[in-house]
């Protein structure tokens, strides 16, 4: 036998408890504090594991019955039209198409990523509450403001395309502020209980969703507007 | 058949040369299982054990993990690919046509390049959104959001830089459409510009810098940012347990498991 065997063999289940100094300002409300547990090899890690086989095994079909593009060398001299950013960066390009490269390319961005930064460090998008459940008044004139301000904005410059998509959410915060949190419709209890960064995010993902499917599908020729199963 | 690979493997496991690499020894007891994931410098990142709901399928999708494979598959296919490749014009593009028609596999291997670096942007996309929603980002977990967002950055600019590589048309004038945004920063626009491409178009000396940064200084970033956002994980107390719904809200639901358990640390991080 090796030299070098562990001088325990324990086989304990238990974790260690954890303490919880209670200040004037904390609800003390531990519900429950076992939850169970498991070893993190072999059941993570085996888990893991077979996740990614099963996304290996779906990449390589997908390598052996698609290919990957390749057009002709490199000429500066002929532009493409439309010459298209790759898929995610379209959605951007589609503002280009809108806004000077100033707003569209470099403000844009900008401000999503630091958005994006210090989302968890405002206490407005760590409370749970319903937007309309607290504070009624005032965060439905904030609403209106907001909804119509870039609502009126969006339509001035003719950007269709993104108006579309925060139509729909306006619509649907409507209809979360004018529902009652007893609603008998499951749908519009669960669009009461929604906080605002739920509706903000929402935005964002519809947003990013439609103008990168419309830049990739639905832009042709001078960026003009085509339909994909029409080439 | 089966008993014999057994009897073998844990003659292996308590042989001495298999004892002097992995440290915490043979034996399936709780300890032992602890301590393969304690003594081992590359799993030690992550807890030695996990909450029993956090593996099922609908807690994470497993998302995160899915990103980090396809990361595996671009980083083993990249590797291969790079034996075949010249960063110069124009022998990057004839690479490309040798790599279809010359090269063993060779095609396979830049389709499964190609399709990883897709899947890799949309899974990291998807993972964002994951979190955000299942409340994730939550304290004290706010500069884990963070690192992933600069991951997110990260895969971006990896996937972009490697857009220019195969130096066909698509190549060059999805960068000359995407390098061209940088020339609109206020005042270093061009400056900007001029030191991303090494130069006022798209050339040569580009492709030799989306190279370099593509196989080298990316990377090396990505790596050492997974292994914080991994570890992080780890020292926030484990995966988020607890759904973002409302409680308050939800009459219905509070009598469900999902939103009546609540750890302590969970607790602690309420304002």
């Amino acid at each position: 036998m090796s030299d070098y065997v562990a001088g325990v063999s324990s086989d304990a289940k238990k974790s260690p408890k954890r303490v919880v100094f209670v200040t004037r300002r904390t609800s003390a409300h531990v519900r429950s504090q076992d939850e169970e547990q498991v070893q993190t090899y072999p059941e993570a890690l085996f888990r893991a594991a077979l996740a990614v086989q099963v996304l290996v095994i779906a990449l390589v079909l997908m390598s052996l019955f698609f290919n990957a593009p390749l057009e002709g060398i490199a000429n500066p001299t002929v532009t493409p039209n439309p010459a298209k950013a790759p898929w995610y960066f379209l959605g951007l390009q589609e503002m280009l198409h809108y806004f000077p490269p100033v707003v569209a390319g470099v403000m844009i961005p900008g401000l999503l990523v630091v958005a994006l930064v210090v989302i968890p460090y405002f206490n407005i998008n760590i409370r749970p509450d319903g937007v309309f459940l607290k504070d009624r008044r005032r965060n439905l004139t904030i609403f209106y403001i907001i909804a119509g301000g870039l609502s009126l904005f969006l339509w001035f410059f003719d950007v269709y395309v993104a108006l579309a998509p925060t139509l729909a959410v306006a619509g649907f915060l409507l209809i979360a502020a004018y529902s009652a949190p007893q609603s008998t419709s499951r749908f519009r209890r669960y669009l009461v209980s929604r906080p605002v960064s739920w509706w903000i995010m929402t935005w964002f993902l519809l947003e990013l969703t439609v103008l990168t499917v419309v830049g990739t599908f639905f832009r042709g020729p001078g960026w003009s507007w085509v339909l994909p199963w029409r080439s | 058949m089966q008993s014999r690979i057994s009897t073998n493997l844990e003659r292996l496991r308590a042989s001495r040369l298999w004892n002097s690499i992995f440290r915490s020894g043979s034996g399936t007891s709780t300890l032992h299982r602890s301590m393969a994931i304690q003594q081992n410098v590359f799993l030690h990142i992550l807890p030695t054990k996990v909450r029993r709901r956090m593996l099922n399928f609908d807690a994470t999708w497993y998302l995160g993990t899915l990103t980090l494979g396809t990361f595996l598959v671009l980083v083993i296919t990249g590797i291969l690919l790079m034996f075949y490749y010249h960063p110069s014009v124009p022998q990057a593009y004839f690479d490309m046509k040798d790599l279809r028609y010359v090269v063993s596999s060779g095609l396979f291997l830049r389709n499964l390049h190609r399709w990883s670096a897709h899947a890799m942007v949309l899974l990291a996309f998807a993972h964002l959104f994951r979190v955000f929603y299942r409340g994730a980002y939550r304290p004290p977990r706010e500069f884990n959001w963070v690192v992933g967002i600069i991951l997110l950055l990260v895969t971006l600019l990896l996937s972009y830089t490697g857009y220019l590589l195969p130096w066909d048309q698509l190549a060059f004038w999805a960068i000359t459409v995407g390098s061209n945004i940088s020339s609109a920063v206020p005042f270093v626009g061009q400056k900007i510009h001029f030191l991303l491409l090494g130069g006022n178009l798209v050339n040569a000396n580009a492709l030799l810098r989306f190279y370099v940064l593509h196989c080298v200084i990316l990377p090396l970033a990505a790596v050492m940012l997974i292994a914080v956002h991994f570890w992080r994980i780890r020292k926030d107390g484990g995966l988020y347990v607890q759904q973002s719904e409302p409680v308050a809200q939800c009459a219905e639901e509070t009598a469900g498991p999902a939103t009546t358990e609540e750890t302590a640390e969970e607790v602690m991080a309420k304002p």
